[in-house]
């Protein structure tokens, strides 16, 4: 007799019910995911996804959240009930059969520990190798993820290594006991995009070498479609959507992943056109910054900054891309001397501000305004919304006490609050709301310009949509001038009239966005461009099959 | 690390030359010290005979730059009321007192690392709460009072134990108790606040998802590092102890230590006496504060293997 048989899930998670505290987060959640698969669990913030990854390993508990129903079982053959668990039997689960890699390398890894021991914790817990045995294991796991000298790794501290190889570390370690179900959640969000192209075609790789099952978090369509077989669409807690990778791409049945699709940025989705000829607001020659050195210092200065001119023109938006560290921040605060450049010009409307005494530069200030990348962290948290936003237009002198509030309304409307929330505190409000009340600070004064550095980075792609649609309509309405800092190439695209692309801390290459992703010239934006994930289409991963037909 | 360990013994002198001064000055203002040690009937030749043998007429200038030779050569001069060297007047305190500043420094240390672990693992139930609670007061009783009301229970009550002097374990056991009350409550305070800093953080989640056991987590990754930051403050603790604590404790209990003999000399305007040992406890302290920065450099690797 012939039948087809579909192996068992490894990982099958049945009407999942999450809360925190009294709120249910998750409501009914349910997927599996077989042997050598890749699924991918995407949605925007607070749609419980991350909630849902710590549930499987039980760890939610430990963020303060509840299992309150559900199941989540292990394994093809004899599967084990995860919520049911003691937890003696739970610790041999994490790291033996289920590892998982977080977001934050940089703070992941133990800071006082050496990487070899760090990883020698795991086998020794689930291997019973102990001192030359796990060290030559810990080497070996560290090769497989392509660290160069894995051995003198091992006696390093994570301070020791950069961002991209804290990851590497992280992924070797959750592998190196060769779990069945490997969890990533948002492993590449905080790393570049070479960075981020080279840990998923790592990842990718051992998932084949090793045959487990990849449950990747993330709020990147991009990289959903470099890695991913399959799909599960979440919001608010429930399954939008679930299907193959290439099937939700084109042809999304829910309206919501849709507007996902459309809110995510891809590379060549066309730019505005460059401003033919605009007056210069901004006129910086030769700017270079150093940090260090000195008469006591024992290295000599890092130039962070290295003979940098740019122009930027009234209305227009100058998007500047680079890695993180190759000094674009620097950069940006070298403009607005926040640090003090050592050579250079900078001229602002007409004015060179680069000389003035700190008195003579305040009004100049004004014009030049700043939005940050961490919403949560760029307001102060105990002062209330009107006042925070209403503040530089205090300092400068631009409204009366008794007028604030009237200011604080107008500007929250600019920005799309509503003018009530002006009594409120900025912990009362997501990344996106904390973004536009930046937006609004920013615009207090009437600035000729504003420098956005990675403003829309921390935040999933629907409200980073959002925020650039903001700053494109605030440009239209009042001419405003946009430095558009970034490491993510595409949102660059979708905002710049021009782009300049910077390289360890010198401008590479530098004209109208077009040009230079149609046709780049400079080695390094031919790297950066395609390392950029890209969905739809050809580029689409081609889904290794899973399903077998067998003869019983 | 080395230039970081170079700059520790560089900054120690500068800080004791600076105190070296400041103890002369400070000692200069309290007053003439033969008004006070020689008592009535001194005739005015007398006075004058003495004032001469102790160098005490020259200009301030004069009997500072005397007092910086002596201390460059070891010279510290006699007693004025003992008629000893104060380097041995000051030598036979040493000991005592660094009993007991051992024995509270160990009590805290043993008592505060594990209330302060309690407090932040638990800070939900009702341990935690017992353990802030305990903080609180033992922060809000100074050590007299401590001192006090066990003299009144242990001693004049129940008779277990003495009151006076170091002769046996059991005359220890009032006095370390004493000094260490607020050392204990500060250090429990301090230790639960830094562990649930810790405890929050993203590579605890890490040690857990790798399948760590709970005691592994607190203890290795959190207490780990956590410890960095409380073995700065525990250095700066024992190194008040030394400076000022003592003095209450080795009083009210009549301790032979350095405390008791501070005291005395300055009642009685010993000068030299008072100097040494003033100097004497800096020199303790600063070598405490010099060994913190080297435990807290090897305890934090990226201090230890910095290159600035």
């Amino acid at each position: 007799m012939i039948a087809f048989a579909v192996p068992a899930p490894v990982l099958s998670v049945r009407d999942l019910r999450i809360a925190f505290g009294d709120v249910e987060a998750v409501h009914g959640l349910s997927f599996d995911i077989h042997r050598g698969e890749t699924l991918a669990l995407v949605g925007e913030s607070g749609s419980g996804k991350s909630a849902t990854a710590l549930s499987i390993l039980r760890l939610v508990e430990r963020e303060g959240g509840r299992i309150i129903g559900g199941s989540v079982r292990l394994g093809e053959t004899d599967p084990l009930e995860v919520t049911r668990l003691a937890s003696a039997a739970l610790r041999d689960l994490r790291g033996g059969r289920i590892a998982m890699i977080f977001q934050e390398p940089m703070t992941s890894l133990n800071p006082v520990m050496t990487i070899g021991a760090q990883m020698g914790e795991t086998l020794a817990l689930h291997r019973g190798l102990r001192g030359g045995a796990a060290r030559e294991a810990a080497r070996a796991a560290l090769d497989r993820v392509k660290i160069p000298e894995p051995e003198r790794r091992l006696d390093q501290y994570p301070h020791e290594l950069s961002g991209g190889l804290r990851q590497r570390v992280m992924i070797a370690m959750a592998l190196s006991c060769e779990p069945e179900v490997l969890i990533a959640d948002e492993p590449t969000t905080a790393l570049d995009v070479t960075t981020q192209a080279e840990i998923l075609k790592l990842i990718a790789g051992l998932q084949r070498e090793l045959g487990m099952a990849v449950l990747f978090i993330t709020h990147d369509l991009g990289v959903i479609s470099e890695i991913a077989d399959r799909v599960v669409v979440m919001k608010n807690g429930e399954k939008i959507e679930e299907g193959r990778t290439s099937e939700i791409f084109s042809a999304p049945r829910a309206a919501y992943t849709a507007e996902l699709m459309a809110a995510s940025p891809r590379l060549g989705e066309g730019a505005p056109a460059p401003l033919t000829a605009p007056a210069p607001v901004l006129k910086v020659t030769g700017l270079t910054t150093r940090f260090g050195g000195g008469m006591f210092a024992r290295h000599a200065a890092t130039v962070a900054v290295n003979d940098v001119s740019i122009v930027l023109g009234r209305g227009e938006t100058l998007g500047l891309v680079g890695e993180s560290g190759c000094g674009k921040s620097t950069l940006a605060r070298s403009i607005m001397r926040l640090v003090e450049p050592a050579a250079g010009e900078v001229e602002l409307l007409g004015t060179r501000i680069d000389t003035l005494a700190p008195s003579a530069l305040k009004p100049h200030r004004a014009r030049m305004q700043m939005v940050f990348q961490d919403p949560y962290a760029s307001l102060n948290p105990r002062m209330s919304v009107r006042d925070a936003v209403t503040e530089p237009a205090i300092l400068h002198g631009i409204v009366t006490p008794r007028d604030r509030s009237e200011l604080a309304a107008r500007l929250l409307e600019r920005v799309g609050l509503p003018a009530e929330v002006a009594e409120r505190y900025p912990h009362q409000f997501s990344g996106g709301q904390r973004q536009r009340i930046c937006i609004a600070r920013a615009l207090s004064v009437r600035p000729q310009i504003i420098v956005a550095d990675e403003a829309v980075s921390a935040l999933d792609v629907s409200n980073a949509r959002r925020i650039t649609d903001l700053m494109a309509e605030i440009q239209r309405r009042d001419a405003v001038s946009f430095l558009f800092i970034s490491h993510d190439i595409a949102v660059v695209e979708r905002v710049s009239h021009r782009i300049a692309v910077m390289h360890q801390g010198k401008i590479v290459e530098t004209g109208p966005t077009e040009t230079v992703l149609r046709n780049p010239q400079h080695p390094y934006t031919k790297r950066l461009i395609a390392a950029v994930p890209r969905f739809g289409g050809s580029g689409d991963r081609q889904p290794e099959p899973f399903v077998q037909v067998e003869l019983a | 690390m080395i230039a970081y360990l170079v700059k520790i013994p560089v900054k120690a002198m500068v800080t004791l030359f600076a105190i070296v001064t400041v103890t002369f000055v400070a000692t200069r203002l309290s007053g003439n010290p033969i008004d006070t040690f020689l008592g009535d009937g001194l005739t005015a030749e007398g006075r004058e005979e003495l004032i001469r043998y102790f160098q005490l007429d020259g200009t301030l200038l004069q009997q500072y730059l005397a007092f910086l030779r002596g201390v460059l050569s070891g010279e510290f001069g006699l007693s004025f009321i003992d008629r000893r060297p104060v380097t041995e007047v000051v030598a036979e305190r040493l000991r005592p007192s660094a009993q007991l500043l051992l024995a509270s420094v160990a009590l805290t240390v043993v008592v505060s690392l594990p209330l302060g672990v309690l407090g932040a693992v638990y800070r939900k139930s009702w341990v935690g709460s017992a353990v802030m609670m305990l903080a609180f007061a033992g922060y809000a009783v100074p050590s007299f009072v401590l001192a006090i009301v066990m003299i009144l229970i242990f001693s004049y009550w129940l008779n277990w134990l003495p009151v006076v002097g170091n002769g046996s374990f059991l005359h220890f056991i009032m006095p370390t108790i004493a000094m260490s009350g607020v050392l204990i409550a500060a250090l429990t305070r301090f230790t639960r606040n830094a562990m649930l800093d810790v405890l929050g953080q993203d590579f605890i989640r890490t040690a857990r998802a790798k399948g760590l056991s709970e005691a592994r987590v607190v203890l290795r990754h959190g207490l780990g590092n956590a410890g960095v930051t409380v073995i700065s403050v525990i250095g700066l603790q024992i190194a008040g102890l030394a400076a000022a604590g003592s003095v209450v404790v080795e009083s009210i209990f009549s301790w032979p230590g350095i405390g008791q003999l501070l005291v005395n000399a300055a009642i009685m305007r010993d000068y030299p006496t008072l100097q040494f040992g003033v100097i004497a406890v800096a020199v303790a302290v600063v070598v405490i504060n010099a060994l913190t920065d080297v435990a807290y450099a090897l305890a934090d690797p990226r201090i230890r293997l910095s290159s600035a």
